[in-house]
């Protein structure tokens, strides 16, 4: 028997990033998360030239398929997919063409074969992406699904908060408003609890359920406070969620003005967190309802950030999964 | 697997002596020079370089670092997890010149992606490179105006830098990788 | 062609007459000819041989609760492809609910479903009819043209009999005929617009949800009724720890109610959902394991009397979208036995417990005027389901006969198995292990 000298071959890394789709945050680790803040920042570099543009993602193809009407998420897209070499184009489909007839799975089936390499789709049921995902090699990026998940905004949203507090492990959240109907907040609960934040939800009970409170296995620990001010109190990091005006209509709330009265963030409120407590908005801010103008105008309130974070943000994801493609 | 050493930290030591003296006679003003190193190697070479011509030249040239991941024609795959670095130059690179300063130059190709990157940042009136190892193999025009030492290498031999700064030695060693495989 | 047949060597479980051992027995003209326990010799005639060694021979199964989608929509089943489906699942007399289009609320439709089931059917179909004209909840349908013409119940299932006056005047009238008024229990005030069980998993995935209130609250307005009034009540599909509470209170008190359960909710909970798995879509919802074990316990203590399928068959382009848009509904009839013969693995039933609640508590509530159902008395008509406890396989839904392949079960592995089905002394089912020779 002749011996062979031993071949030690260090072991490959095993690799950080293991997404193919963007469904929601809820299955990123802390690694994966902290991999998308750092590509940000060097995406935040790349925004900060004359010329806002590279060729990493020169020859792919982008397609948004909204349908919900968004501006603001749909164009953050659209210019990351720019800046990045990428071709962009955008279908929004009208909530009301959401019959048998025309199918989601014949519709990115059909964006699949039009050539798109990434699909951002935002739509009004609850795991429509998901359904999705199962029926193209494209890769899909949920930009809101029903009141499900919304993974680039709460990316966008940890990123920010981390930009001004350097670590989020440990920071006490508070997110304030309609968590039933929010994927914002849900998406948030996710991030900020594998980063190491304490998350503390706030909201008139017909509008938070209280099973979230409750120790389960489905969803990630939070405290439940339907005072404003007590769940205010040492506050690192205020989230409040627009309230939606017709949630009065559907007898969840007696009225607006009641909503106003406990649930507003006023500048008083504020005062009863840190003093260097981030107010945050996923935006569209309905002034003076969920918050009062003069806080959301303030010098604690980083709702401007979120917004152009947000394009660094979805850049580096773009490239990110562009990368993850090539298997 | 034979690990044969071609540079030893002295080697490496009075090359980039050679190569700032080369850099210095070349550049008629030198204050108008912006030393750029490519991440990872070429920071700590760039950072050397300035240091020698300081001590040269008097002179103190600003050090710039430059990602290249991002102009890169292939996109990072897994199994490299991808970080992109900071690209940070101190300065305008407008009508500056500008040596590039890398490793080790092989096919090429990193260096027409930070060219790329240098042309997005503004309009350089020169770029020269400088590199410590140039093994040859070169897949597109591409050649250095500084080289610290030739190593013609076959595409079987691999070519390591170790610096101090990222890797807690200075030395530069040719391996071969066994060529096919398994019994 | 009615073969005399003896089935012979299996254990029979037959909870009607007690028995539970092995024999064999004969099968002739369509009827049950002889019962032989242990190694007692058959009559001395003429008789093909089934080997049911290994295996267990029982009643054919009875399944009160199923929708065959004929007519109106058949692309989801026929009576041709639903009795087949039953036939693969063991059951020789199925129920079928009356929400098809046009609803079965008139004899002509009942009449409808007996000619087709007669001439398209291959095992037993019992029509249910509407409680109320056009299952619209406002006015009760001609119970006594219905009775006659030969409904087992009546139904307005898959919407609950909303007007509390109406449901009162249904318990009332239908005394007269003998008959159960089987409700859909949900307050739909309650559930609009609801996906799935209400707890945390729905908040989890942002679906709106289906609480246990709404099923309780009907369920205990249906029982008040029913003791206002001394009229038969059936529960369908009995789901939460709550209703099971009201049912059990209820019969102490005397109160004539009957309730059902499916296999479904006995085996399967809420995180089937899990990846909005749109085939695990049902309503009632699949809820928790504090439900299951509550159900559990009712079969064991009577409190539920029956085992149901509510087989609810769509096609695969329904089911093929978002969670919301989905139909509710899950295929069972092809499943039911193999994932029941979990539970009796699992020792939380018995097997002799999961016949009855499947042969002989049904016929009781079919009541005499059907026959001698859901026995293998001597004279009875020759309904036998033979299946082997043990036969371990993976569900194809390929395989199925029902049109509908929604299931959450698909390409799970279930123990337990059906062999073969007699319906009326004719085999309408029969798995290729199955032998059959001159004697």
């Amino acid at each position: 028997m002749t011996t062979q000298p031993i071949k030690t071959v260090a072991p490959k890394p095993a690799p950080v990033w293991r997404h193919h789709h963007i469904l929601d945050v809820d299955d990123f680790s802390r690694e994966e998360i902290e991999l998308v803040f750092n590509t940000t920042q060097a995406m935040k570099e790349v925004l900060s030239r004359p010329i806002k543009r590279v060729p990493a993602l020169r020859g792919k193809t982008l397609i948004t398929l909204f349908y919900e009407p968004s501006t603001r998420t749909r164009l953050s897209f659209e210019l990351a997919a720019k800046n990045l070499g990428a071709d962009a184009a955008s279908l929004s489909a009208p909530a009301s063409s959401i019959t048998k007839g025309e199918s989601l799975i014949d519709t990115v089936s059909t964006l699949q074969a039009l050539g798109a390499d990434i699909i951002v789709m935002r739509h009004p049921h609850s795991g429509a992406p998901y359904i999705a995902a199962q029926y193209v090699k494209a890769s899909i990026i949920n930009a809101g699904d029903g009141w499900h998940a919304h993974p680039t905004q709460a990316l966008l949203d940890l990123y920010t908060i981390q930009e001004h507090k350097e670590s989020l492990k440990g920071l006490k959240a508070v997110i304030i408003g309609d968590i039933l109907h929010s994927r914002v907040a849900r998406s948030n609960i996710w991030g900020l609890t594998t980063m190491g934040a304490e998350v503390t939800l706030c909201g008139p009970p017909t509008l938070l359920p209280t099973e979230m409170g409750e120790q389960n296995h489905h969803l990630p620990p939070t405290n439940i406070e339907h005072d404003i001010e007590r769940a205010l109190d040492g506050a690192d990091v205020v989230m409040t969620l627009r309230l939606q005006l017709e949630r009065q209509q559907s007898g969840l709330l007696p009225s607006i003005r009641e909503y106003v009265q406990l649930y507003q963030l006023t500048e008083a409120r504020l005062a009863k967190a840190r003093p260097d407590a981030l107010v945050l908005h996923p935006g569209p801010v309905n002034e003076d309802i969920e918050i009062a103008s003069a806080v959301a105008h303030g010098p604690q309130s980083v709702i401007n950030e979120q917004v152009s974070n947000g394009v660094a943000v979805r850049m580096a994801l773009l490239y990110i999964l562009a990368g993850s493609q090539k298997q | 697997m034979p690990k044969k050493i071609i540079m030893t930290g002295d080697d490496i030591k009075r090359t980039l002596a050679r190569i700032a003296h080369e850099i210095i006679e070349r550049n008629k003003v030198i204050e108008n020079l912006i030393l750029v190193g490519i991440h990872t190697r070429g920071v700590p070479l760039a950072n050397r370089l300035a240091a020698n011509i300081a001590d040269f030249a008097g002179v103190k040239i600003p050090v710039g670092t430059l990602d290249i991941s991002l102009y890169r024609d292939d996109l990072p795959s897994l199994e490299l997890q991808p970080t992109v670095k900071s690209t940070d130059i101190p300065v305008s690179v407008d009508g500056k010149s500008i040596v590039l300063v890398d490793d080790v130059l092989y096919t090429g190709r990193s260096i027409r992606a930070a060219m790329d990157a240098l042309t997005d940042l503004g309009r350089p009136h020169l770029i020269q490179l400088a590199v410590l190892i140039d093994r040859g193999h070169r897949e597109i025009p591409i050649r250095a105006d500084y080289v610290g030492k030739n190593m013609p290498s076959s595409r079987h031999e691999d070519i390591q830098v170790k610096l101090q700064e990222s890797d807690g030695t200075d030395e530069v060693a040719i391996t071969s990788m066994p060529a096919a495989k398994e019994g | 062609m009615n073969q005399t047949l003896l089935i012979q060597g299996g254990r029979i479980i037959d909870p009607s007459q007690g028995i539970d051992e092995t024999g064999s027995l004969l099968v002739a003209e369509g009827k049950i000819a002889w019962l032989g326990k242990g190694e007692a010799a058959p009559p001395k005639t003429d008789y093909e041989v089934l080997d049911a060694q290994g295996l267990v021979v029982c009643p054919g199964l009875i399944d009160l609760h199923c929708h065959l989608r004929q007519p109106g929509y058949e692309e989801k089943e026929s009576i041709a492809s639903g009795t087949k489906a039953a036939a693969r699942g063991g059951f020789t007399t199925i129920g079928c609910m009356p929400n098809t289009n046009p609803p079965l609320d008139n004899q002509t439709a009942i009449e409808y479903i007996k000619a087709t089931a007669a001439s398209k059917g291959v095992v037993r179909v019992l029509p249910i009819g509407c409680i109320s004209k056009g299952r619209k909840g406002q006015e009760l349908a001609e119970m006594g043209e219905l009775a006659a013409a030969g409904v087992i119940a009546f139904s307005d299932d898959g919407e609950p009999v909303l007007s509390s006056h109406i449901m009162r005047q249904a318990l009332d009238y239908s005394r007269a005929f003998d008959l159960p008024v089987i409700d859909h229990c949900e307050d739909t005030a309650l559930t609009e617009g609801g996906q799935m069980n209400e707890g945390v998993l729905s908040a989890r995935l942002g679906l709106r949800g289906i609480p246990n209130a709404a099923e309780d609250i009907m369920v205990a307005r249906d029982l008040a009724l029913a003791q206002l009034t001394g009229g038969r009540l059936h529960i369908a599909h009995a789901t939460t720890e709550g209703a099971v509470e009201l049912i059990r209170h209820a019969k102490e008190k005397g109160i004539r109610v009957t309730a059902e359960v499916t296999p479904h909710h006995l085996t399967l909970t809420e995180e089937r959902v899990i990846g909005y798995n749109t085939n695990a879509k049902v309503n009632p919802p699949l809820r928790t394991e504090r439900d299951i074990e509550a159900l559990i316990q009712g079969l064991n203590d009577n409190t539920i009397d029956i085992i149901a399928t509510d087989h609810a068959p769509h096609t695969e382009a329904d089911k093929l979208c978002e969670f919301a848009l989905a139909p509710f509904g899950i295929s069972g009839l092809e499943t039911a036995l193999g994932s029941l013969m979990g539970l009796v693995h699992k020792k939380q039933l018995s097997l002799a417990t999961l016949i009855a609640k499947l042969t002989h508590e049904p016929a009781r509530i079919l009541g005499a005027k059907q026959g001698k159902l859901g026995t293998l008395a001597v004279g009875a008509p020759a309904d036998v389901t033979i299946f082997d406890p043990n036969l371990e396989w993976v569900v194809d839904t390929k395989d199925f006969a029902s049109k509908g392949r929604n299931t959450p079960l698909a390409g799970e592995k279930l123990k337990g198995k059906v062999i073969a089905t007699l319906y009326q002394g004719k085999v309408v089912y029969k798995d290729e292990a199955v032998k059959v020779k001159k004697k």
